[in-house]
């Protein structure tokens, strides 16, 4: 983002004081939503055979495998997951300062005639999600594509609609809300934390 | 990145390097789908502006910004009014008020992409100056060594030819030092520019002693008419000494990779074999020049005037 980017302000608020941290899911909370979640989808969906999970880094990747092997253990059918990164299709690329960095894209088959389950950690804007969309069908012509995210946290821009929704969280704007691991890693358990104070916009 | 613009390694940090490479590696999974296109540069113009002629080069910074979605737009002094005494800065004025957002220059002579940056408000690449730099090339080089051997740090390179005239070994002289690599050139003496010691690099006329324990050998191209006579009593005995085929190959590491920015002279500086050699090292330079150069272009391009003092994702 610009220096001159009113967002770019509350940076060193952020790193003055700690922000304050409220956790809203545990590991325990995540694992159960991603259960039910697998079940509503095999209840929603005929051709199990058809399914594709495909995961958003960061957050996105490790709810995709974990949601992946719950499909595998209530139908007995293996899933095929994806990564799918959406930097190079966000809206909001050219400033003047810093690209942000890259992620992973690992698409291991084809998406056409594939149902596809795009799976973020948190849903906001929709902006996300659009550019998710505009990224898949540059790899095929998908069947159908459904949304799951863990939170849902309002503030909506775009007239996207979200299929799954683990649990929705009313936030501020002023508010941030992250999905984290062991040591800022997604690794081990996690766990859904909302930021306040110094917390960036979004 | 620091700068707004990508005029030589020279002026680029580790940690800037390592984030191009890195910014590469996700480019190439783009050359690899079925659609090769992404909307990151839609509505932007790439002006490639090109003094002197380079197809290879040219074309791969199209590529690259065709895939990125880039208008690209092909400006050789051939083509356009400079046959007319246009002075270089008066064409940079021009393409300036045409508002692109990066532009790519490749001339003769040193110095000049620099001079055309002082006077343009967009970014400005370059794509080779002189005997200078060619930091793209460089770059390129770097993320085909990190693909083969998966690490730069604590490596061997050495770089046989003609590097009193190449940017490309400058340029690779300064990145392969900074990434930690070991650096040796090694030429008849005419061609070792004087002082190039002060790079930090070993030079080693001997190319059985340049070549010992090298994890890579990065041949320089020899261009013929300009130095045969001058430099070098004959091609023929320029290929005896320093020529890399099989047999001189063997002085260095069994796993050692042969690199060429091309386009090679084949029986001269690289033998017939080892230019055909498949996996070749050769054509996957070629191929990681379009995601290095999509890499850059996705970092600098549309980028103006001073840079912030600090990123944010």
């Amino acid at each position: 983002m610009a220096n001159e980017s009113p967002l770019a302000e509350s940076a060193p608020t952020r790193a003055g004081s700690a922000p304050h941290e409220r956790v809203v899911l545990d590991d325990l909370g995540i694992r159960r939503s991603l259960v039910r979640i697998a079940h509503e989808i095999v209840e929603r969906n005929e051709d199990l055979g058809s399914l594709y999970i495909v995961g958003v880094p960061n957050g996105g990747v490790p709810l995709a495998r974990q949601l992946a092997d719950n499909l595998r253990e209530i139908t007995g059918i293996p899933v095929v997951v994806g990564i799918l990164d959406t930097t190079l299709y966000r809206d909001d690329l050219l400033g003047s300062g810093e690209r942000p960095p890259l992620r992973r894209t690992e698409m291991p088959s084809a998406v056409d005639d594939r149902i596809v389950i795009l799976v973020d950690d948190v849903f906001s804007t929709g902006r996300t999600v659009r550019a998710a969309m505009d990224a898949l069908i540059d790899f095929g012509r998908p069947r159908a594509v459904q949304v799951v995210a863990l939170i849902d946290r309002g503030h909506r821009e775009l007239p996207i609609r979200i299929d799954y929704v683990g649990k929705n969280i009313p936030t501020s704007r002023r508010e941030r809300v992250v999905v984290r691991g062991r040591e800022g890693t997604l690794e081990g358990p996690l766990e859904v934390v909302v930021l306040s104070d110094g917390g960036e916009e979004r | 990145m620091k700068g707004r613009d990508l005029l030589g390694i020279e002026d680029l940090e580790r940690d800037e390097i390592e984030r191009i490479l890195e910014t590469a590696r996700h480019m190439q999974e783009v050359g690899r789908r079925e659609v090769k296109k992404v909307p990151t540069l839609r509505g932007r113009t790439l002006i490639n502006l090109f003094f002197e002629s380079s197809t290879r080069t040219r074309t791969s910074f199209e590529i690259a910004g065709k895939r990125l979605s880039a208008d690209v737009v092909n400006f050789s002094p051939s083509t356009s009014s400079m046959t007319k005494a246009e002075t270089i800065l008066d064409t940079a004025k021009t393409l300036d008020a045409m508002d692109p957002d990066v532009v790519v220059v490749r001339h003769k002579v040193a110095g000049v992409p620099k001079r055309i940056a002082d006077e343009l408000s967009a970014p400005v690449i370059n794509a080779g100056d002189g005997a200078h730099e060619h930091p793209t090339q460089a770059l390129l080089d770097l993320l085909t060594v990190l693909e083969e051997k998966g690490r730069i740090d604590g490596l061997t390179v050495t770089i046989v030819g003609d590097v009193l005239h190449s940017r490309v070994a400058r340029s690779n002289i300064f990145g392969f030092q900074k990434m930690g690599a070991e650096v040796r050139v090694s030429a008849p003496p005419t061609m070792i520019p004087a002082g190039i010691e002060a790079l930090g690099v070993k030079v080693v006329t001997g190319l059985r002693e340049a070549l010992d324990g090298a994890d890579v050998v990065m041949v320089l191209r020899i261009q013929k008419e300009r130095l045969e006579g001058a430099y070098f009593p004959s091609i023929r005995e320029y290929s005896a000494t320093f020529g890399i085929d099989r047999a001189k190959l063997r002085f260095a590491k069994d796993d050692a990779i042969v690199m060429h920015p091309g386009p090679i002279n084949r029986g001269v500086e690289l033998s017939h074999d080892l230019a055909d050699r498949r996996p070749g090292v050769v054509l996957d330079q070629v191929r990681n020049g379009v995601a290095l150069r999509m890499a850059v272009l996705y970092l600098f391009a549309g980028r103006r005037g001073e840079p912030p003092k600090e990123g944010r994702s």
